[in-house]
């Protein structure tokens, strides 16, 4: 059984479709990577997911059960199992580093304040920023903020994971470190969507590699076809622009 | 004039003037503060439905859009009218401090939704999605997300409003409460000069007025310190 599968998923900002057909399974433990130019809808896909926009056609499944996105309780239940790391961050402004991580389990999950502190702060040294628990999210480059915002989505121990140009604003010494922890994570089974532009690190970490255009996925195949022999030329013309440079 | 002045002291401050205006200067005060914190907790539910997205809830939307729209356009003294009319008709024989009262406070709240939704509207559309994203309800993201980014754009316009507002309340005295300016009146109609009778009214609005700015800076540095000292 899929952990999650996605077929035919439609969505539109207003009139403009933005995604169209949109099929893919999801192995437990796949770590599928989402590549294409920009705009072509990969931040889309993923906020459908999370139920952030209503999709206007298409089916999503979780371990087998439909998932109605009509139906607030469902999506609830469904968001208790995924979490995301948004593109630009995202993190609670008024709260301190410590704060973002613990106050979704905290607050809204009723789960004991010391035992998630503790949690938390080993998560947060995990990713380097032990020493920055109590800076505000302004107060942090952008690397930083990202890895606080791995830290929170962690810290809601997901089974599916959604990353949104994780290693974007990662200096290449931590872009290493980030691609550790996600290894780690994958051999944990954690299942995996990761939106790159980082080809290096896609091709590293992903089981399997869809390149999406103008929010159609042309093409999925494991991380070497795609990148050593693509099927379709518009995925060769991109991967061999994007690798370029 | 001055020599007239000080003549008319005495009997200005004598025991009953000094508990007319005791008494007036508690109505202003009470109608004030009913009008704030009343209106501050309408505004923010008005606020609060006019934020929900669910198609069951339109017609509420609508009903609190249509609320705010219409007291935040029509006159102080014309929404007073309607009160103090709409109750006569009823045949509802109400104190007319309490007509006061509820008129103040549907007004504020009608300014205070605006100011309020103004305040959530300045966060960034960002917070809102990573809390829907980790299963914050409305009330959850409003309360740990929203409002305490919103306080630095909610607290001066609102106690700005509300200073405006004390002086505001005068126009009960057009139904017939007794409040400062009315006693004001009152006062300078029996014959003391008015320059004493103001003088004294003025200081009674700055005495309820100044504190509560001074008490709107305190909630700012409070609810919204600007954090941004050290590295
Ligand atoms: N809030 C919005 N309102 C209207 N259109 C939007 C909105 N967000 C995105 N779009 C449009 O939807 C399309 C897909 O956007 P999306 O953010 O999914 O792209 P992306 O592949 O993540 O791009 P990038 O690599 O730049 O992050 C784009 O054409 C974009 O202009
Ligand atoms: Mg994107």
């Amino acid at each position: 059984m899929h952990h999650l599968d996605i077929k035919g998923l439609e969505a539109a900002y207003g009139a403009v479709p933005v995604l169209s057909g949109i099929d893919l399974p999801v192995a437990k433990g796949d770590v599928i990577g989402l590549i294409g130019p920009s705009g072509s809808g990969k931040s889309t896909i993923l906020r459908v997911l999370m139920g952030l926009i209503p999709p206007t056609a298409g089916t999503v499944t979780l371990e087998g059960n439909l998932v109605d996105y009509r139906d607030a309780a469902a999506v609830r239940r469904l968001r208790e199992r995924v979490a995301i790391v948004f593109q630009q961050y995202n993190l609670f402004q008024n709260m301190t580093v410590l704060e973002n991580v613990t106050v979704a389990p905290v607050k809204i999950r009723k789960r004991p304040k010391g035992e998630v502190e503790t949690e938390a702060r080993a998560l947060l040294a995990k990713v380097g920023l032990g020493d920055k628990l109590d800076r505000f999210p302004d107060q942090l480059s952008g690397g930083q903020q990202q890895r606080v915002a791995i830290a929170r989505a962690l810290a809601l121990k997901p089974e599916i994971l959604l990353l949104d140009e994780v290693t974007a604003a990662l200096d290449p010494e931590l872009v290493s470190e980030v691609l550790d922890s996600i290894r780690l994570l994958a051999e944990d089974g954690m299942t995996m969507l990761i939106v790159s532009h980082e080809m290096g690190f896609i091709r590293e970490v992903s089981s399997r590699v869809a390149f999406l255009d103008r929010g159609r996925i042309i093409e999925m195949d494991d991380a070497r076809t795609i990148f050593d022999a693509p099927r379709e030329e518009r995925t060769r013309s991109f991967v061999s622009k994007i690798l370029r440079h | 004039m001055f020599a007239r002045l000080i003549e008319e002291l005495p009997g200005f401050f004598g025991y009953y003037n000094v508990l007319f205006l005791g008494k007036a200067a508690l109505a202003t005060l009470g109608l004030s503060a009913i009008g704030c914190v009343v209106g501050t907790v309408l505004g923010l539910l008005l606020a609060l439905i006019r934020m929900t997205g669910s198609r069951a809830l339109a017609p509420l939307r609508w009903l609190a859009i249509l609320f705010v729209e219409t007291f935040r356009r029509v006159p102080f003294l014309v929404t007073l009218m309607l009160v103090f009319f709409s109750f006569q008709l009823s045949g509802a024989d109400l104190p007319l401090f309490v007509v006061a009262a509820i008129s103040v406070s549907l007004i504020a709240a009608a300014f205070l939704s605006e100011i309020i939704r103004g305040g959530f509207d300045s966060v960034h559309r960002n917070q809102w999605d990573a809390a829907t994203a980790m299963n914050f309800g409305l009330l959850d993201t409003v309360r740990h997300v929203i409002l305490p980014q919103a306080w630095r754009v909610i607290l001066p316009p609102a106690f700005g409003f509300f200073v405006l507002f004390i002086k505001d309340t005068a126009l009960a005295s057009q139904i017939g409460v007794l409040e400062l300016t009315y006693a004001g009146k009152v006062l300078n109609n029996k014959g003391f000069s008015a320059a004493l009778v103001f003088a004294a009214i003025l200081l009674i609005y700055f005495a309820i007025s100044y504190p509560l700015s001074r008490f709107g800076a305190r909630l700012e540095e409070r609810l919204a310190p600007s954090r941004h000292q050290g590295p």
